[in-house]
């Protein structure tokens, strides 16, 4: 790594880490206000109605989480089904197929953005930021709810009120950090516009069509809600998307920094900062391990120019823009696939195979900081059976935070883990063996393997990146991704809140000497050992048919 | 359950009204106040105010009197970017690479840069290295019959790095570097004429 890179790195992961504190305790002000009387709570509880007033168990809290999410993936379907007949629509955009329609709107609900669709030719200005933008919100604040209603509940107390949280994150936290980064991607040169397209002649006298929008909004809450959804089709590689070095860094500390900040707000509410430092210590550990191996595998020149008279020495350049610098695509890659964002700086179909792995390494583990919310509710599943793995090894009824976990628990957290395996290697498998999914790839070989793993893995993962070369806009492709994000979205938002659920229904026992520490360097080895063992070896055998192969063979 | 229908309605009314409208509206009138120019996409004009590209935007050149922008799997389309999500190990990858390479008439003692022989990910990318401007200087000089170094001190003088202390390198804008050798030549046309 030169000199520029490791500075870079620094730059952007400390930076974010540094930000991450004062809103991880601002967000703790106004999503958790002291006796649930915020400034704003008479407001929100006008707006929800009398169902804003109860305080709900877990059961009420996910019934009112589905019944929201239910009407937003309703509403934005109807939206993409009428865009030819609504307003903002400058460009002529017209009817879109409904596997389509079913494949966007479940992506955007479920906080994914896979996008099976070129934004620029499929979806109306209104579509844009009426319908996938307020999901870009909403999504969001759905995560960040989750996560407070867990907190609340491991700290002993009621799980709060869903509709109203859903509201405080939207309006309090989401909208206010929005504004100032997208004044600051403004200041640095994104479009916002309702112009519509421009047709230029160009120098040499040929038409060029430009396609344009209102591109500053939809990017900030793209970047700060771990959504990833671009507005044009090759998303943040795009140069009206991100049109310089310095909206890339701007970019990638919009990925990180609210999943930064949700572990100092789980920390805040349950009341145990020492923990929450432990927890954050071990996410970096893996991103920045994932970070080193693919900056320094970047550094590989492209292979299929070897042999030709091209001189190579600032790496793979295939897919990558020039004003993002030598690393600025590839430490994307692994920033945008360690939370659940998915947006991309570089094509990651193109990156060197192991660098390609890299992205697929943080989405099958999910909770370097991850997703919104989810990424410590994930995070929360391996401490639920790195806790039960230790009672087990020490002689003890294992326990967290003072609550017993017993089997139930530990049921439930295995059973929620291990549907992702499921869904990414089963999803796989069957496509990689019908022409549903051999039928659509790109390139051939193990390359091709890659781009089937990948897509089940992202949309698993809730995270929406591909290897693009994949043509995904096929009615099984999106039934498939479709069904997948959705259960692979609620599954692991809906256990959880049902372990602390029953945990915290038993009598919570009080911290003895012989109780294991979640405070300390033991306690963070075995929750990283725990991670790896469940999150990664699942998916080494995938791995070595597909990236380890393609290196294998060709990268000699 | 009719309430909690009733109660999400009211949520969606309202967060629509303010993260999407209220929100959209506070964002463009801060760049159509702030950076017109770039909030409209960067649109250069020529003389007669028609359009003639967004300086942000790559377009395509093939003239030899030209700087030529990096390959575009999707022809400069700037309605329908994308990349050519080949694998680096791709023989197709190798198939295009070697085309460009007799494009530019590239030999092993006169290597291309590699950005001139990589697609950049949106297929749009606006710049070339400043190797790669230099690279092709004497197709450019020949072509308009203009002094070399003349051409090598325009490319240095726009050349800058992307990112100042923090990226290797330095990088130019295509379309800037064409407009000001039309500008140039202009020059020189006059020069003569009135000599």
């Amino acid at each position: 790594m030169t000199l520029q890179a490791i500075l870079l790195v620094l730059i952007i992961i400390g930076g974010a880490a540094l930000l991450s504190w004062p809103l991880g305790r601002y967000m703790t002000r106004v999503m958790d206000p002291d006796g649930g009387t915020g400034a704003m709570t008479g407001v929100f509880r006008g707006i929800a109605g009398s169902l804003g007033r109860e305080e709900q168990d877990w059961k009420r809290y996910v019934f009112a989480m589905l019944a929201f999410n239910i009407v937003m993936f309703t509403v934005v379907y109807l939206i993409q089904a009428t865009q030819q007949w609504l307003p903002l629509n400058p460009d002529g955009m017209g009817a879109v197929r409904p596997d389509l329609m079913f494949n966007t709107a479940a992506s955007f609900t479920t906080n994914t953005n896979l996008q099976h669709y070129s934004g620029e030719s499929t979806y109306s200005y209104l579509t844009q930021l009426g319908g996938l933008m307020w999901l870009q919100f909403v999504s969001a604040a759905t995560g960040l709810a989750a996560l407070v209603a867990m907190a609340r509940g491991l700290a002993g107390r009621s799980l709060g009120n869903f509709w109203l949280d859903v509201q405080r994150a939207s309006f309090l936290v989401l909208l206010p950090v929005a504004l100032v980064f997208a004044a600051a991607l403004v200041l640095g040169g994104v479009p916002m516009t309702f112009g519509g397209s421009v047709v230029a002649t160009t120098l040499e006298g040929v038409q060029q069509t430009i396609a344009r929008g209102p591109v500053a909004a939809f990017v900030t809450i793209k970047q700060l809600g771990t959504n990833g959804g671009g507005f044009f089709g090759p998303n943040s590689t795009h140069p009206l998307e991100n049109p310089s070095f310095w909206t890339n860094m701007i970019q990638m500390v919009a990925i990180i920094i609210v999943p930064m900040a949700c572990v100092w707000m789980f920390g805040r509410i349950i009341g145990r900062m020492r923990h929450a430092v432990v927890i954050f210590a071990v996410m970096l550990v893996f991103v920045l391990i994932k970070t080193t191996g693919a900056v320094v595998f970047e550094t590989t020149p492209t292979q299929a120019f070897a042999g030709l008279p091209i001189a190579q020495d600032v790496g793979n350049l295939e897919g990558k823009e020039l004003r993002f610098g030598a690393t600025g695509g590839t430490l994307w890659a692994v920033l945008a696939t360690a939370t659940s964002n998915g947006s991309v700086g570089a094509m990651h179909d193109s990156l060197n195979p192991l660098t390609g792995m890299m992205p697929m390494v943080g989405m099958w583990l999910n909770e370097s900081f991850g997703g919104v919310g989810v990424g410590m509710i994930n995070m929360f599943l391996y401490i639920v059976v790195a806790v039960f793995v230790a009672g087990m090894m020490i002689g003890r009824t294992p326990e967290y935070l003072g609550w017993r976990v017993e089997s139930r628990e530990v049921k439930l957290a295995l059973f929620a883990l291990l549907a992702h395996g499921v869904f990414i290697l089963g999803g796989t498998a069957i496509f990689a063996a019908t022409p549903w999914g051999a039928a659509t790839l790109n390139n051939i070989g193990p390359h091709g393997f890659s781009e089937i793993l990948y897509e089940f893995t992202s949309a698993t993962a809730n995270n929406g990146s591909g290897f693009e070369g994949l043509g995904d806009n096929t009615v099984p492709w999106n039934i498939a991704t479709g069904l997948v994000m959705l259960f692979a979205r609620f599954i692991p938002i809906i256990l959880p809140l049902a372990i602390v659920g029953f945990m915290s229904s038993k009598r919570r026992a009080a911290e003895s000497a012989g109780t294991l520490s979640v405070e300390g360097g033991v306690f963070a080895t075995m929750l990283a050992v725990t991670v790896i063992v469940v999150g990664a070896l699942t998916f080494f055998p995938a791995a070595t048919l597909g990236p380890i192969a393609e290196h294998v063979m060709f990268m000699n | 359950m009719l309430q909690s229908l009733l109660a999400s309605l009211r949520i969606t009314a309202a967060t629509m009204a303010i993260c999407v409208a209220g929100y959209s509206a506070a964002v463009w009138a801060f760049a159509q106040t702030v950076t017109p120019f770039t909030a409209n996409g960067s649109i250069l004009m020529d003389p007669a105010r028609n359009p003639i590209g967004s300086r942000q935007i790559a377009q395509g050149f093939s003239q030899p009197g030209y700087f030529w922008s990096r390959p575009s799997a999707v022809d400069y389309n700037a309605a329908g970017a994308a990349g050519s999500n080949r694998s680096p190990t791709s023989e197709d990858l190798k198939a295009r690479a070697a085309e460009t390479v007799a494009a530019y008439g590239a030999t092993p003692d006169n290597p291309l840069s590699a950005d001139l022989a990589a697609a950049s990910g949106a297929g749009l990318d606006p710049h070339i290295s400043e190797e790669g401007a230099l690279y092709q200087v004497p197709r450019v000089a020949e072509a308009r019959k203009l002094d070399p170094v003349k051409l090598t001190e325009l490319v240095n003088q726009q050349a800058r790095p992307p990112g100042a202390f923090l990226s290797n390198g330095r990088i130019v804008n295509v379309l800037d570097l064409n407009r000001a050798l039309d500008q140039l030549e202009d020059t020189q046309k006059q020069v003569v004429a009135g000599q």
